[in-house]
């Protein structure tokens, strides 16, 4: 037993914290950050270590991490679409696979290969679409048959006598998994020992503007004055931005996901089938992480539904009919804020100095280091970097949208 | 199984239904702008509260409106299209008057 655990139990070690003691209110900061999910933390970080802008203080309602950050299933992957998707996700992954050794924390980071399902023509068209601008931009991607999807998942049920027969699949051979908790705690500790405030259980509750042009934020326990301002609020970006007076082109629906209880190491690679609505992978504790399509209409609430779960077994038992007899053992739902074309929403807003950092849908946990580290950039030098540019919010009423269709849960 | 009172059938499983969004006044083809268009088409308010939606009844293919909480997903109300109307005329001018 290592001698720090002993000290531990017999109450002699000192008791390290992993966060700090909450803080009291300083009356201002250079860059005020609303919402300590990983992006806000990320961003924090990424201030103070690319643009040693280190006045900022996270400010959110509960806990660190506790929001989005927590509740998604923890795939990360750049097999996007569009030439504007691919690129930005691309340096996201290359990102996360440093991750662990820029933040000093395991953030579990494991590289599994993650296929895309095809049960129709329409879908394997797409997968070969997919792959294409994938090879063009340089991301590991192609579209493997029915006899090498035998090899790389021989769990998957290839069975002929089912609704939806498996005809082949897009293989993106970096797709993996992380711990997503470790993600945000890497970056809070980090951005922390770099002089960064963690203020939780600090519910902003209106942001301040004097002649168009933010100057601070009224909060639950003070006003406090800041030049800039980033919203990274994701579930409840649009009624933060109404009470600026600006509206977001988004829609917030629940996302529901579950766990199964832990099993023996049985699913290597993460499958998805974009037609079916699913997807699982096995994490590194053994539960199955399973997710479906959005729900159906605006919500704001995180309830779970049985037509969900009814759904969502019906398709995972036709692909893995092993899983029959497994236990679920939690079941949960995030707020994803859907945008019309299935990408982000980063950069200026109408405000001067106030940020913005939203429209995540089902795709913010992998984007998490890319957009932290580009929006500190957007932030330290008031420009908008290259990457960020096709995801402007003005995009919208220049009626020049992205039309991501690689995204997770929807339909195409 | 959730139910929806749906004005012509009765109440339904919600299975049977789906929704269409929220009730918006569509600017004009000829004379609205671009920014309002985009504003039809993108900028939701998204509101957290009670709002009025479409939504279609899948299996007879027929439109009514619900008016539904989004913090709760509670249907509180649903009307055929002539009805909403009708109530839409009311209201308007109520608020004429005063």
């Amino acid at each position: 037993m290592p001698l720090a655990l002993l000290k531990y139990a017999l109450g002699l070690g000192e008791r390290r914290r992993h966060f700090p003691a909450p803080q009291p209110l300083k009356k201002r900061y250079d860059v005020l950050v609303i919402g300590a999910g990983g992006h806000g933390l990320a961003c924090a970080y990424h201030l103070a270590k690319d643009h040693a802008i280190t006045k900022v203080a996270v400010l959110d309602k509960g806990y660190l991490g506790g929001g989005n950050t927590a509740r998604n299933t923890t795939i990360v992957r750049a097999n996007y679409l569009t030439e504007e998707g691919t690129a930005f996700y691309k340096e996201s992954l290359k990102l996360f696979e440093n991750l662990s050794s820029e933040l000093d924390i395991n953030t579990m980071y494991s590289k599994r290969g993650h296929l895309t399902l095809a049960h129709t023509d329409a879908a394997l068209r797409t997968a070969r679409w997919r792959a294409g601008v994938n090879k063009h931009l340089g991301v590991r991607s192609e579209v493997v048959g029915r006899a090498e999807l035998r090899k790389l998942c021989p769990q998957l049920n290839l069975s002929c006598e089912v609704r939806f027969p498996v005809l082949g699949a897009l293989y993106h051979a970096p797709g993996a998994i992380a711990r997503h908790d470790a993600v945000a705690w890497g970056y809070a500790r980090a951005a922390y020992r770099r002089g960064v405030d963690i203020l939780q259980n600090t519910e902003v509750t209106g942001v301040v503007v004097e002649k168009g042009r933010v100057v601070g934020v009224k909060t639950s326990r003070g006003t406090i004055a800041a030049d800039k301002v980033l919203q990274a609020v994701a579930g409840h970006s649009s009624l933060l931005a109404n009470k600026l007076g600006f509206r977001l082109p988004i829609r917030t629906v629940p996302l529901q996901a579950c766990v199964s209880q832990p099993y023996q190491p049985f699913l290597d690679p993460i499958v998805v089938s974009g037609s079916l609505h699913v997807y699982i992978s096995q994490s590194a504790r053994g539960e199955f992480v399973m997710g479906g399509a959005t729900d159906p209409c605006e919500l704001y609430n995180t309830r779970s539904t049985l037509e969900f779960k009814e759904q969502l077994m019906m398709h995972i038992l036709e692909l893995f009919p092993q899983l029959a007899g497994a236990n679920l053992l939690r079941q949960w739902a995030g707020l994803a804020d859907m945008t019309p074309d299935f990408s982000p929403v980063m950069g200026k807003t109408p405000i001067r100095n106030y940020y913005i950092d939203a429209g995540w849908g089902t795709w913010g946990f992998k984007a998490t280091p890319v957009c932290g580290k580009r929006m500190a950039e957007c932030i330290a030098t008031d420009t908008t970097p290259a990457l960020l540019k096709p995801f402007a919010l003005s995009r919208f009423e220049n009626f020049a949208l992205v039309g991501e269709k690689g995204a997770a849960s929807v339909g195409h | 199984m959730k139910l929806m009172p749906c004005p012509v059938h009765g109440e339904r499983n919600i299975a049977e239904f789906v929704c269409k969004g929220p009730v918006l006044s569509m600017p004009s083809a000829t004379h609205g702008s671009p920014q309002l268009w985009a504003r039809y088409l993108f900028l939701a308010e998204n509101k957290a509260g009670i709002i009025d939606e479409w939504w279609l009844h899948t299996a007879s293919g027929m439109w009514f409106v619900a008016r539904r909480d989004t913090t709760c997903d509670e249907i509180l109300q649903t009307w055929s299209i002539e009805a909403y109307r009708k109530e839409r005329r009311k209201k308007q001018k109520t608020t004429a008057q005063r």
